[in-house]
């Protein structure tokens, strides 16, 4: 029986890391420039200098690394917010750190910060916003010692609203020149020039993820209810609370790097919880590896599909992520 | 081994309970009853830390239960709460999560051990059978025997069951408190449990506890508590306390309107 399980855990973790493997060298190998799969290795080797390295070093490689790590921590705190509000409809996006981020962001444009520090601005100003918007969300909520869940969703969504109801009149008065960065900003992408911020990001996904193991089991009591959860001896209010904490760290970073990538964060771990079931000790990982995996395949569509015109890559996000999801729902349904 | 000591306690503003002192002993079977609202459900979640007093203490084996840690109280203290599990996790996985507040700091998998015990309780409250099954699956009996199964295997001091029996039937009903009884019984294990039904506290129970308006209006032995005069003022309706011909116990009966009206003519 447990051996049984073991087998099936450690499959199912495979089969991630193989769709993830697959879809970065996938995503390497196309693109305007078609580079064949068996040379990838060899222009890495001693092809310094071509345009092939140069198109797969500098151009392709940041988008896949970034990727990986954006598209892992956004499913991750997917996960972990829905296994705590116990709810699969929120996602990393429902507690407003998003539309915090794109209030900073688009400040930052219209006030021509990005000119200023360019690179750093932007990010920065989307994290700033990010957390001055999660604190009030945060603060609000929490009284005696005991933080609110309903509370917590519902202040989000509203501050949600208001951003972007702020966002909107940033764009009505902003000079034509800034629209176009700030809709771009908005609509999210990997394209990030700066070394530094991708691995920046790729540390804090991987440091969040096995921070987030420490919470497995109490995630797997959580799935009970929390009244059930202080009953398995759990000390509810302080893991909620840390929980929060990783799951918002992780939305705001990625949401300052690469702008509002949408639907990952939903649809991912919905879709993971589908096929592993509610073991938070197997859902974890294996929701970061094909999150990563799916962010990176839809980036790869995004930038080929009507090339050499770019899409953004949450359009992609949401129609394929969507369509999956809606018929995997379906064939359920019927089974 | 349970001591409470004049305790105030309620939600919100809302006060429930009322300067409330009881005192449970080691080994002890304890049913509380009392009518909607007089606070039996409160007073375990007082127990199980689910709500704080705001005046009074509680102690558990001589300590202040808010002093003690929240993994050790589950080490001793197993609840069997009303709130059903819905989720999609087989029995086992359900049963094998009352190890949880066994297991070692950093421990992410169940040991050869944890897993006996799990088994056993599941023995014990024979679904072994039904191990595999979803818990979304399985009747509103089996998931009571579920839960039971889930608290034992906690390996508890002392087990608070709200309502156990709501929503069974009487197979069920008697199966489920003779359980409790024989693990009571064999064990030594603490039992307080609330019931709504009269007779079932009658019929198993050493101790009762009355609850009338967040306070306690009597406890002792169902003879010492269950006549007619204590339960009509309490439940406010007529009744006649006859006693059960093969164990002697006190057995409630209720007398409707009409039978009423009939007997004054």
């Amino acid at each position: 029986m447990m051996k049984k399980r073991t087998t099936k855990w450690t499959l199912y973790i495979f089969v991630s890391i193989a769709f993830l493997v697959l879809v970065s060298i996938i995503s390497l190998c196309t693109g305007s420039a078609g580079i064949p799969v068996g040379k990838i290795i060899s222009i890495l080797i001693d092809g310094k200098g071509t345009a092939e390295y140069s198109i797969l070093l500098d151009i392709r490689l940041p988008r896949v690394i970034l990727g990986f790590a954006i598209g892992g921590a956004l499913s991750l705190a997917g996960v972990i917010l829905q296994g705590m509000f116990r709810n699969p409809l929120v996602e990393p996006y429902t507690l407003g750190i998003s539309g915090g981020a794109a209030l900073g962001a688009s400040l930052c444009i219209i006030l021509r910060l990005n000119q200023i520090i360019p690179n750093v601005a932007m990010p920065l100003s989307g994290f700033l916003g990010a957390f001055l918007v999660i604190l009030p969300v945060y603060l609000l909520n929490i009284k005696k010692g005991i933080l609110r869940m309903h509370g917590l969703l519902l202040t989000g969504v509203m501050i949600s609203f208001i951003s972007s109801s702020l966002v909107i009149l940033i764009l009505a008065i902003s000079r034509t020149e800034d629209l176009q960065g700030i809709i771009f900003w908005i609509m999210g992408s990997l394209e990030e020039p700066s070394w530094v911020l991708i691995w920046t990001a790729c540390f804090v996904s991987l440091a969040c993820l096995a921070l987030s193991y420490l919470f497995c089991l109490d995630m797997n009591a959580l799935t009970l209810g929390e009244e059930e959860a202080i009953h398995l001896g759990i000390d509810v209010e302080k893991k909620k609370k840390l929980l929060f904490l990783i799951a918002s760290l992780l939305t705001g970073i990625s949401v300052s790097i690469t702008g509002l990538i949408g639907f990952v964060g939903l649809i991912v771990p919905h879709f993971m919880r589908m096929l592993v079931g509610y073991d938070h000790r197997v859902l974890l990982i294996t929701s970061f590896l094909s999150g990563a995996g799916f962010l990176i395949f839809c980036d790869m569509l995004a930038r080929t599909v009507i090339a050499p015109v770019e899409l953004p890559v949450g359009v992609i996000t949401g129609i394929l992520g969507g369509t999956i999801f809606i018929y995997a729902l379906s064939r359920r349904l019927f089974l | 081994m349970l001591r409470i000591s004049d305790v105030t306690c309620g939600y919100g503003a809302k006060i429930v309970l009322n300067g409330i002192n009881l005192e449970i002993g080691k080994g002890e079977f304890a049913g509380i009853i009392g009518p909607n609202g007089s606070g039996k459900t409160t007073l375990l979640k007082a127990v199980t830390r689910l709500i704080k007093p705001y005046k009074g203490k509680i102690y558990f084996e001589d300590k202040e239960l808010y002093s003690i840690d929240h993994r050790e109280i589950a080490q001793k203290i197993a609840v069997v709460s009303q709130n059903l599990p819905i989720i999609s996790m087989t029995v086992r996985e359900y049963v094998l999560l009352g190890r949880m507040p066994h297991y070692k700091n950093l421990q992410f998998f169940e040991t050869e051990s944890d897993v006996e015990v799990a088994e056993h309780a599941m023995t014990m409250t024979d679904i072994m059978k039904l191990q595999d099954s979803y818990m979304s699956e399985i009747s509103g009996g089996e998931m009571q025997l579920a839960l039971i199964a889930r608290a034992l295997t906690q390996e508890p001091w002392m087990l608070l069951l709200d309502e156990p029996t709501a929503h069974l039937d009487i197979t069920h009903q008697v199966n489920i408190l003779d359980l409790i009884r024989k693990l009571n019984k064999e064990y030594g294990l603490t039992v307080i449990i609330v019931l709504h039904d009269l007779n079932l506290a009658s019929e198993y129970c050493d101790r009762l506890i009355l609850m009338d308006r967040g306070q306690i209006k009597k406890t002792g032995t169902p003879e010492e508590v269950l006549n007619y005069s204590d339960i009509e003022e309490v439940y406010k309706t007529l009744v006649v306390v006859e006693r059960n011909p093969l164990s002697q116990k006190p057995f409630v009966l209720i007398v409707p309107e009409e039978v009423k009206k009939k007997c004054r003519r």
